[in-house]
């Protein structure tokens, strides 16, 4: 109840005031800056990433269920990034594993990497 | 080998966190950059921006000129460009001709001067309907026209980007240019909605 001094109505109101956040979950913003700032430094054109988004979208919609655009835009990325040999969809995939069984700690269930662990 | 479950089972927080992971070892994106984009278009590039450019046009004719007559250079002139904003068309609404913004393969939108699209935007049924039966959809947000108004709808598909320079409500000529702003939206400016004098 006490998050009044932001100028809300105004005319220095910030953008979020005229509609919703941009954003409904944090994953969502590093999404999409990960593919706008690959971009900006030359990895891409943005064409080719807005022609993996589209094919994402449409395999969203076809496949039916709850849509979400910032899940297209992460799949339409790491296509492009595999495609074009920046960054193989298989290691995201292990290493999404790894952190899925973080909590667990040290319990790496195969060690074929060079795991240099630095904490 | 132990069973692992699918990637795609796995919360896409995590798929986001191993991407962003691997791409800061290799060197090809920094985590302070990413917070900065987050940022700015968290905040600071939104409708407000596209308001500005509708307030001027409304108030400064040869302006207006200027911005139906090249909208990327008008826009510009006002400080607003970026990623998505180099080709922009502005499209004006007047009483008897109405233009709607889509992008039916990938909710592309004119990011410098409205921000990040909102959810209706990227929604499968609006980018289905706003082809097919705009005159239906368009009355679902509560804008009922009337069947002599023309309807045009602006798929932006391609590189360019549009945005619809709505009427100036009766009732609104006494305002300044500061005073309009704050009563263009969002929808007003992608044409799911009119200005409403205040």
């Amino acid at each position: 109840m006490t998050f009044v001094d932001l100028d809300v109505v105004g005319p220095a109101a910030p953008p979020r005031s005229n509609g919703e956040l941009v954003f409904a979950a944090p994953w969502e913003g590093r999404a999409f800056a990960m593919a706008l700032t690959l971009h900006d430094r030359g990895l891409f054109e943005w064409s080719a990433f807005q022609g993996q988004l589209i094919r994402a979208v449409a395999r969203a919609e076809a496949a039916g269920g709850e849509f979400s655009y910032y899940r297209c835009w992460l799949e339409a990325l790491q296509t492009l990034l595999d495609t074009s040999g920046l960054v193989d969809s298989a290691s995201v995939d292990e290493r999404t594993a790894v952190l899925a069984g973080r909590p667990a700690g040290h319990d790496h269930r195969h060690g074929d990497h060079d795991d240099d662990h630095d904490h | 080998m132990s069973p692992v479950p699918a990637p795609s089972d796995l919360p896409v927080e995590l798929r986001t966190e191993a991407l962003e992971s691997i791409l800061v070892e290799k060197g090809l994106v920094d985590p302070a950059v990413l917070d900065k984009f987050i940022k700015t278009y968290a905040e600071d590039v939104g409708p407000l921006n596209g308001a500005k450019v509708v307030a001027k046009a409304w108030t400064d004719p040869e302006y207006k000129a200027r911005l139906l007559a090249d909208g990327t250079a008008a826009i510009a002139e006002l400080g607003f460009k970026g990623p998505q904003g180099e080709h922009f068309v502005v499209l004006e609404n007047t009483p008897t001709r109405h233009h709607l913004v889509v992008c039916t393969l990938c909710s592309c939108y004119p990011w410098p001067v409205l921000g990040l699209p909102p959810g209706w935007y990227k929604d499968p049924a609006y980018r289905a309907r706003a082809v097919r039966e705009p005159r239906a959809l368009l009355a679902e947000f509560g804008l009922e026209l009337s069947p002599d108004v023309e309807i045009r709808v602006l798929d932006s598909v391609s590189e360019v980007r549009y945005m619809v320079l709505p009427e100036r409500p009766a009732g609104t000529e006494s305002l300044s240019e500061e005073e309009l702003v704050p009563l263009i939206t969002r929808e007003a400016m992608t044409g799911v909605a009119k200005v409403k004098a205040p």
